[in-house]
């Protein structure tokens, strides 16, 4: 049965049935503070059940409280149609051949107004409707492998999404974009890294900060940036295509295994860690920064890996930490545990019988850094000898999140030591990097007359 | 046939229209083209901190004192049919790009919409409910933040946080009630820098301030009811003493229409004395745009396939001879001679004082096609600059009939195509509608296209923020402490015998209370009420006010007064000091304006002298030109020590 009450609970719901009033029906509300009218909206499942919201005749909603209501009436009604128009997406010869999957983040949607929802556009003829210039940069097919929210993107996704890719680069596709949520996007990048491997074309994840449904909205421009660079550029590689700067002037290009997201909120959040990124792109043109990538090529011999053991966990250490969090762990049967420690790769001794505990168990450790930038020095200081001697493996400039990522998809395939210490150190593309040069670590700061010179004439 | 003559026609529509200047304008002239009208009056609120960031409110910036610079374009959102609503197409059609300037000090990353909300400001909610109970709006139990969309640029973010209060109020005019639709309270936008071509710079230290938005029905049938209705508003606002005042704290933005018309919004009135003329003129465009639909279905017989023809021109391979043309390099544009079928008599219908329909697609060229002005010369220049040889040419290139106009206009290649478009719609929407449109107003009364007026359905949900229930003890709190309403006021003001013509500045300044309090000290109010709205208000047209002068001073003065027992007459000497120097000590104040405390026998003892002195050198005896003369010489060292009436009585008995 239709629910004709929805969202709504407890006392509003009883308010509702009793004046017999629907969701959807327009209604004249008599209350101690004066009277209102107009449309009644579902309720937010999280919201009190002591309000009525109403959709009044200017376009704004408010609430009513219940307390105050002494009558009710339902004038008229009208349920509001959720359904996004469709308009053919052309096909132009000369334009590359791009796939787009989704994976369920919102890339490009449109709004309800009766009900504020936004409904996702997804189909080409959909998203045609929303972002009619990508038809100038390619010819674009859909394909919505699953639909979950980016935080609960997982092991099982990656592997998922990983065959679909192989699948469709034996179809002879020129380039594809996954549509994703943005906040584990970097692990995404770094899984499909290691499972699709020598792919003859760009594969990049995109995805915006602020909704589509916002006239300010990064995902547009992102989109067209992602497409272009899909059916345009020579990278063949998993990349994240997302805004350079907050400014809407062009796109950055990361490498899947080097890029993390920065900052909860900005446009600009993604950025390469520790190296420069792959290429700038904009909706015209790609220019490339780094020199050395992997070309694009003609024939389609891609390698699927689709492997992941999921008793894998990070530890991010912190000082005073007891060992019976380690001992924790490894009692609930983890075989693979990422290290994310101080300095050049620390932990305090306090943790060492409890290393010590977790080797002789089998547990296989890497060691990685929570500042971020920079590579895992375990020779320089005791300490570092010491936790190497237990036996925790330094993972060099692997950023946290990809070692993680690596030692599942390494345990996935195989129990053997040997083998699993030459997978993690064995870089499948840049994971860990032979140098750090010059400019892969920049973190101005404000205040600094020539920082502040730069800010002001540059756009940022 | 006689030879059409622009200048001629724009004065015969003018007065086929029977447009009249405002001074001329009687009641029955309002009833004739139904002028209707009403107000949305926007006012920023008090506060320390903006509405959803903790920013300083209040603080504002030079155009160049700026730290850094970001560029954002506006994408129209599809509207719920699956269709771009009419502002959004056109915000897109002109491509802006828009640059921010951001100062460190007022701006954040939640102003250009790199961080998502705070919670709302309870400082602003709470000034802003008690606006609205004063309003007599029905209180929301609930408030929604809900988006406002903008695509113009003027929020970084493309929308606008905004929400309501209360709905169904009104205020209480001199003899008429004004009803109100609905109060919210929102985050003011950036100011504009510059709008030149294709690039629009905004700087942002308004954005984010609490203001809120006060939306009456269209009740008002003439300008002066408006301006009463926006001065009621004002003066409520400010009864709060919790809103902001100066430059741009307080903006009206005036719904117009007439008889037959649309609502056109005129947009940002900065001053509530420019509305009666701005409405006017308005309202009389649109009976104008009436009278030219009129005539256009007439002289355009197939009014459904018209349209413009057009050709690309070379000026200097015509030798164009007009002055404007002449004086313009077109190396980077190109130039089009544009043919309108039936349209003479059209372009030079009168619109608006020294305004002719022509002006209306100018003002679009501009602001759709981003071609700046002058953009565009016609076969009607009501200026009488038409250059008949030029006219020749290009109606021979046109292949023009005798009825028809034609318009020459230039501009960068890339904007042609829009330009061309802008032309024929507006043309086009000449046969039936008056196009919604916000306007912008100009000091002399006349206003020029700004932007299509947006629909209602650009609103929906902040989805960042979540509802916000309005306790009922809490409302009945803030009712308890409300001031009183302003129609109250007037009549206080009238009881109390204080001159009308001291009401505007006395209520724009909050000032009852004030004088209230000053009454308690027994100095009568009609006193201290013309005080303040004629003496103060001179002196302060005369003065340079101190920074730390407040009107707490003032009460301050008074208390003195009563203190050391003097007259309160000496408070109108005492203030100009006081204004120019509010931290001086009040002896020093009475010794800079040379008083000394005298009982009356010390004043009076020259009353004798006085006398014979005035009867030595006069002829006349008369004891009124006598008494008046003795004051005179006396009132000076009177003034402050007692009623200058009493005085008068003591020196009539003196002198017998």
């Amino acid at each position: 049965m239709e629910d004709i009450f929805q969202g709504y609970k407890g006392g509003a719901l009883e308010v509702l049935k009793k004046y017999n009033v629907r969701v959807w029906g327009t209604a004249k509300i008599s209350t101690i503070r004066g009277d209102f009218e107009g449309t009644i909206l579902p309720r937010s499942e999280n919201d009190d059940d002591q309000h009525i919201v109403l959709k009044i005749i200017t376009g704004y909603n408010i609430g009513v409280d219940i307390i105050t209501i002494t009558d009710m009436k339902e004038t008229g009604y009208k349920k509001a149609n959720y359904k996004i128009p469709e308009k053919e997406f052309p096909f132009t010869d000369g334009l590359p051949n791009v796939k787009l999957f989704g994976t369920g983040g919102t890339i490009a949607s449109r709004l309800d107004y009766r009900t504020g929802a936004v409904i996702p556009a997804f189909s080409p003829g959909e998203l045609y409707g929303a972002v009619p210039e990508l038809a100038d940069i390619c010819n674009l097919t859909t394909e919505k492998v699953f639909a979950v929210f980016s935080e609960n993107m997982g092991p099982k996704q990656y592997m998922q999404l990983a065959k679909a890719i192989g699948k469709e680069i034996e179809n002879g596709v020129d380039g594809i974009v996954i549509g994703h949520g943005t906040d584990t996007m970097h692990h995404t990048g770094a899984a499909l890294t290691f499972m699709v491997q020598n792919s003859p074309i760009p594969i990049i994840i995109v995805g915006s900060q602020r909704s589509s449904d916002r006239p300010s909205s990064d995902a547009a421009l992102n989109l067209m940036h992602a497409m272009y660079a899909a059916g345009n550029a020579d990278i063949a590689e998993v990349m994240v295509c997302m805004f350079g700067p907050t400014s809407d002037e062009y796109g950055l290009l990361h490498k899947g295994t080097r890029v993390r997201k920065m900052h909860s909120s900005y446009r600009s959040t993604f950025r390469t860690i520790g190296d420069t990124p792959l290429a700038m792109v904009n909706r015209h043109k790609i220019d490339y920064i780094k020199k050395e990538y992997k070309p694009r090529r003609k024939d389609r011999n891609v390698t699927i890996k689709p492997y992941f053991s999921d008793k894998v966990t990070m530890f991010y250490y912190y000082p005073g930490m007891k060992r019976d969090t380690l001992d924790a762990i490894v009692d609930l049967g983890y075989k693979g545990i990422v290290f994310i420690g101080t300095g050049l790769g620390h932990v305090n001794k306090e943790l060492y019988p409890a290393i010590e505990r977790a080797k002789k168990k089998g547990v296989y450790m890497f060691m990685t850094l929570q500042t971020i930038w920079g590579f895992v020095q375990m020779f320089v200081y005791e300490t570092g000898r010491e936790m190497m001697a237990k036996g925790i493996v330094p993972g060099g400039n692997m950023l946290p999140e990809v070692a993680y990522i690596k030692l599942g998809w390494a345990l996935g395939q195989t129990d053997d030591l040997e083998e699993v210490n030459r997978l993690m150190l064995t870089p499948i593309n840049d994971e860990i990097t032979e140098r750090e040069p010059y400019n892969g670590y920049l973190l101005y700061q404000g205040g600094i007359p020539e920082v502040e010179e730069f800010i002001k004439k540059v756009h940022k | 046939m006689q030879k059409f003559n622009p200048v001629k026609n724009y004065q015969a529509t003018r007065k086929t229209i029977a447009y009249v200047s405002r001074k001329e304008a009687t009641l029955n002239d309002y009833k004739r083209i139904g002028f209707m009208s009403g107000l949305e009056v926007h006012q920023q609120l008090k506060t320390a901190k903006k509405l959803f960031c903790r920013c300083p409110a209040g603080i504002l910036h030079d155009n160049d004192d700026y730290n850094a610079e970001i560029i954002r374009h506006m994408r129209p959102t599809l509207s719920e049919l699956g269709e771009y609503d009419g502002t959004a197409l056109m915000e897109f059609k002109t491509r802006k790009e828009i640059i921010y300037r951001l100062n460190n000090q007022t701006t954040c990353t939640y102003d250009i919409d790199d961080t998502p909300p705070f919670i709302i400001n309870k400082e602003a909610l709470e000034y802003a409910l008690e606006i609205s109970l004063l309003s007599n709006l029905n209180i929301v139990g609930e408030v929604h933040i809900t988006r406002k969309q903008y695509l113009d640029g003027s929020i970084p973010a493309g929308f606008q946080r905004t929400a309501i209060l209360g709905v169904e109020g009104h205020i209480q005019l001199k003899n008429k009630k004004v009803r109100l639709i609905q109060l919210s309270i929102e985050e003011d936008s950036c100011r504009e820098i510059s709008d030149i071509g294709h690039t629009r710079v905004y700087k942002t230290d308004r954005l984010g301030i609490p203001l809120i938005e006060t939306v009456t029905y269209p009740d008002c049938e003439t300008p002066d009811e408006l301006r009463e209705a926006a001065e009621y508003i004002r003066f409520l606002n400010r009864s709060t003493g919790k809103v902001r005042t100066g430059m741009g704290a307080g903006r009206e933005d005036v719904n117009v229409s007439c008889k037959g018309g649309t609502r056109i919004e005129i947009k940002g009135v900065a001053h509530n004395k420019w509305i009666p003329e701005l409405s006017h003129n308005e309202a009389f465009r649109q009976w104008a745009l009436l009278n030219v639909q009129k005539l256009l279905k007439v002289q355009v017989k197939n009014q459904e396939k018209w349209k413009i023809k057009s050709k690309k021109i070379d000026p200097a391979e015509l030798m164009l001879k007009n002055k404007l043309m002449a004086a313009i390099d077109f190396s980077d544009k190109e130039v089009y001679a544009v043919n309108l079928e039936g349209f003479q008599g059209i372009l030079s219908h009168f619109t608006q004082p020294k305004q002719c329909f022509a002006n209306e697609i100018a003002d679009r060229l501009k602001v759709v096609a981003c071609i700046e002005k002058p953009n565009m010369i016609h076969s009607e220049e009501i200026d009488g600059s038409n250059i008949k040889a030029d006219l020749d040419k290009i109606k021979e290139l046109l292949n023009a009939g005798e009825n028809d106009a034609q318009i020459v206009f230039w501009g960068p290649k890339e904007d042609i195509p829009t330009a061309l478009e802008t032309i024929e719609e507006r043309c086009i929407m000449a046969f039936d509608t008056i196009p919604q449109e916000t306007r912008k107003s100009f000091k002399d009364g006349t206003t020029i296209f700004e932007r299509v007026l947006p629909g209602a359905d650009r609103m929906y949900p902040d989805t960042d923020s979540a509802p916000i229930p309005l306790a009922n003890d809490y409302i009945e709190s803030l009712n308890k402490n409300l001031p009183v309403e302003i129609f109250k006021r007037y009549e206080q003001l009238r009881k109390w015998g204080i001159p009308s013509d001291t009401d505007n500045y006395i209520l724009k300044n909050n000032l009852i209370p004030v004088i209230e309090q000053i009454e308690k000290l027994k100095v009568p109010a009609k006193f201290v009420g013309t005080f303040f709205g004629h003496t103060l208000k001179n002196i302060e047209g005369k003065r340079k006010k101190h920074e730390d002068f407040a009107y707490n001073r003032i009460v301050k003065m008074f208390e003195f007064i009563q203190e050391n027992k003097l007259h309160y007459a000496i408070s109108k000497m005492m203030l100009p000091v006081l204004l120019e120097h509010p931290n001086m000590d009040f002896f020093s104040i009475l010794t800079s304006i040379n008083f000394k405390k005298r009982s009356i026998e010390e004043i009076l003892a020259p009353v004798n002298y006085l006398n014979e002195k005035f009867r030595e050198t006069n002829s006349q005896t008369n004891k009124e030109k006598v008494v008046d003369w003795i004051m005179g010489q006396l009132h000076k060292q009177a003034t402050g020590n007692l009623e200058l009436s009493e005085l008068k009585t003591k020196i009539e008995k003196a002198i017998k």
